[in-house]
């Protein structure tokens, strides 16, 4: 059976659940080969191992964590050339993106990003994107080279499917032109505690009818209470009162989780882009007028600052 | 020494708009008006700032696209760009973001060029891979998703805001940065501006120029294939109910029955 690199996304050898999404759909097209670069990987292939990797390459280097992006592409070409797969996955991620279009040159491949589902077809993998603003839904293959695709979070459940996950270790030269980029410091984004905005299953989000930073404590334990990730509007993050990593929209982060509560968002089509494919879609707003509604499953027209806490209260009562 | 900013746009169709695939599966541009993609006016702003901390600088507004993207190219030029350069041929039709690599890095080594920027990600294709896949292509390093950048002394730096950590960069010129919406606001061309940019040259070329073959672009010579567009059903109606008191509590039962809770 034909072998599919799956490139891991970790924190110190945590590995991320989009690597475990990953996981489930190459094994529709093949055998799953995982590629973890940096420590730690006896612990990921453990958890790779569950999920269906036969094999994990694993190569450390410092190159990997002074210099942006070009060692991790010197890499994954490392393991192309070691495996000859049938396709290469990476997350959606601004690096998984990068990584992935740089091998596609160098491959002479093309590349699909932000795919929500890859199947296999006739011809290869046939990857579904949802564009313009989640107006269209396409399907699209790679004509050219090996497929290299880049899949969006949540766009499959990991499923367990036991294999054996041998460690081998990787031959990496990083060549001196992928020194070019130094990343000279690096700070941690302090953790919230709260799921990350694109992985969540619940997201809860506020927008201009938040009306001040200080009011996003409401937004937050509503979040909270549903173990949500919290994201927020352009119109809120230009107004400085919530940072722009928890942007949903066009120009932020897309996300597509099983519930998505709006709370003060009109519904502007940038921000209808970021979140339009989520499965269940509730909307809190003022305005009975709002775009928003139009989307929605279940909509409330009022004003959040008694509906949000009033919502809240009654989750938390339900919840015991 | 000059510096040579070559600056990435994009025309793209309004996102605003009803926007549609034409019949061979490629954007429908005659469907919706096109403008400056708005990511790429961020590009622009940022070369200006680049360019008036500079000694000598100079700017190069890049676009490949039809005959009207030329609107794209006024857009920069009133900002404040120097010149443009438009890449156009009918055989363009189609192509895929590894072709407009080819091409764009063809165009900014026949132009000239120690800095490269572009915006994060157009709007309507939203990949965000042209910067990567340029570097790539020029051999250059990249310096790319900067919500601050600034050159000095022949270096490039930046900060990159990532999930999980805040970068700070470092690259030597030549190089090719991307920019992200929290770079700064992009200023609006004055009457001055606008006046002036009428008067300032735009460069046509077409592949010949670039010494591309035809196959190598285009819907034929794509790397990739869209076999399948389907406009995605409108929503069923939801339930919408007013707020009159029970709103939140009507709200969790929604939830509840849907398994939320």
């Amino acid at each position: 059976m034909a072998e599919v690199l799956v490139y891991v996304d970790h924190v110190d050898g945590a590995v991320r659940k989009p690597t475990l999404e990953l996981l489930t759909l190459a094994r529709r097209i093949g055998e799953p080969v995982a590629v973890h670069l940096g420590a730690h990987a006896d612990e990921a292939a453990k958890v790779l191992a569950e999920h269906g990797a036969v094999k994990v390459l694993a190569a450390d280097a410092p190159e990997f964590a002074e210099y942006l992006v070009a060692p991790k592409v010197d890499a994954l070409q490392a393991a192309y050339d070691a495996v000859s797969p049938a396709a290469v996955l990476l997350p959606s991620s601004a690096e998984g993106k990068e990584i992935g279009a740089r091998l596609a040159v160098r491959i002479g491949s093309g590349i699909i990003t932000d795919a929500v589902d890859v199947e296999a077809g006739d011809e290869g993998p046939v990857a579904t994107q949802s564009v313009f603003a989640a107006s269209y839904t396409t399907k699209s293959r790679i004509t050219k080279g090996t497929p290299v695709i880049t899949v969006k979070p949540n766009s499959a459940a990991p499923e367990a499917a036991p294999a054996a996950g041998t460690v081998e270790q990787l031959a990496v030269t990083v060549a001196d032109s992928s020194k070019g980029t130094k990343i000279v410091s690096r700070t941690p984004r302090e953790s919230t505690g709260r799921p990350e905005l694109t992985e969540a299953a619940i997201v809860v989000s506020g927008g201009r009818g938040v009306n001040g930073a200080e009011n996003f404590p409401v937004i937050e334990a509503l979040a909270d209470s549903l173990g949500a990730a919290v994201g927020a509007s352009r119109a809120a993050v230009d107004a400085g009162w919530y940072p722009h990593t928890n942007q949903v929209g066009q120009t932020g982060k897309s996300v597509s989780p099983q519930l998505y509560i709006a709370a003060g968002i009109s519904g502007a089509i940038q921000h209808r882009a970021g979140m339009q494919t989520s499965k269940t879609i509730v909307a809190i707003n003022k305005d009975e007028e709002a775009p928003i509604f139009d989307l929605v499953d279940y909509g409330v027209v009022g004003d959040l600052f008694e509906v949000v806490p009033a919502l809240t209260d009654e989750v938390k009562t339900r919840k015991g | 020494m000059s510096l040579r900013i070559v600056v990435c746009v994009k025309y793209v169709p309004d996102a605003t708009g009803d926007r549609h695939f034409a019949e061979d599966l490629t954007v429908d541009r005659d469907d919706v008006d096109g403008l400056l993609s708005e990511l790429d006016e961020y590009a622009v702003e940022q070369a200006l700032q680049i360019k008036e901390a500079a000694d000598d600088a100079e700017i190069t507004v890049l676009t490949v696209g039809p005959e009207d993207a030329n609107d794209a190219l006024r857009k920069a030029l009133s900002m404040g760009a120097d010149k443009a350069v438009h890449v156009e041929d009918d055989d363009l039709h189609g192509t895929d973001a590894l072709g407009t690599s080819l091409v764009l890095a063809k165009a900014i080594e026949k132009t000239g060029y120690d800095l490269v920027v572009c915006g994060m990600a157009s709007t309507d294709g939203t990949m965000g891979v042209l910067p990567a896949l340029l570097a790539e292509r020029l051999n250059i390093p990249q310096v790319t998703q900067l919500s601050e950048v600034s050159v000095a002394d022949g270096k490039v730096t930046g900060r990159r805001d990532g999930d999980t950590a805040s970068e700070q960069l470092e690259a030597a010129l030549p190089a090719v940065v991307s920019v992200t919406d929290q770079s700064g606001e992009a200023r609006y061309p004055s009457f001055k501006g606008i006046m002036a940019a009428k008067k300032k040259p735009v460069e046509s070329l077409d592949l010949e120029d670039l010494e591309i073959e035809a196959d190598e672009v285009g819907l034929e010579g794509a790397w990739t294939k869209v076999d399948d567009a389907t406009e995605r059903p409108a929503r069923t109606a939801g339930t919408i109910v007013k707020d009159e008191g029970e709103g939140g509590k009507q709200l969790a039962e929604f939830l509840a029955g849907q398994k939320f809770i």
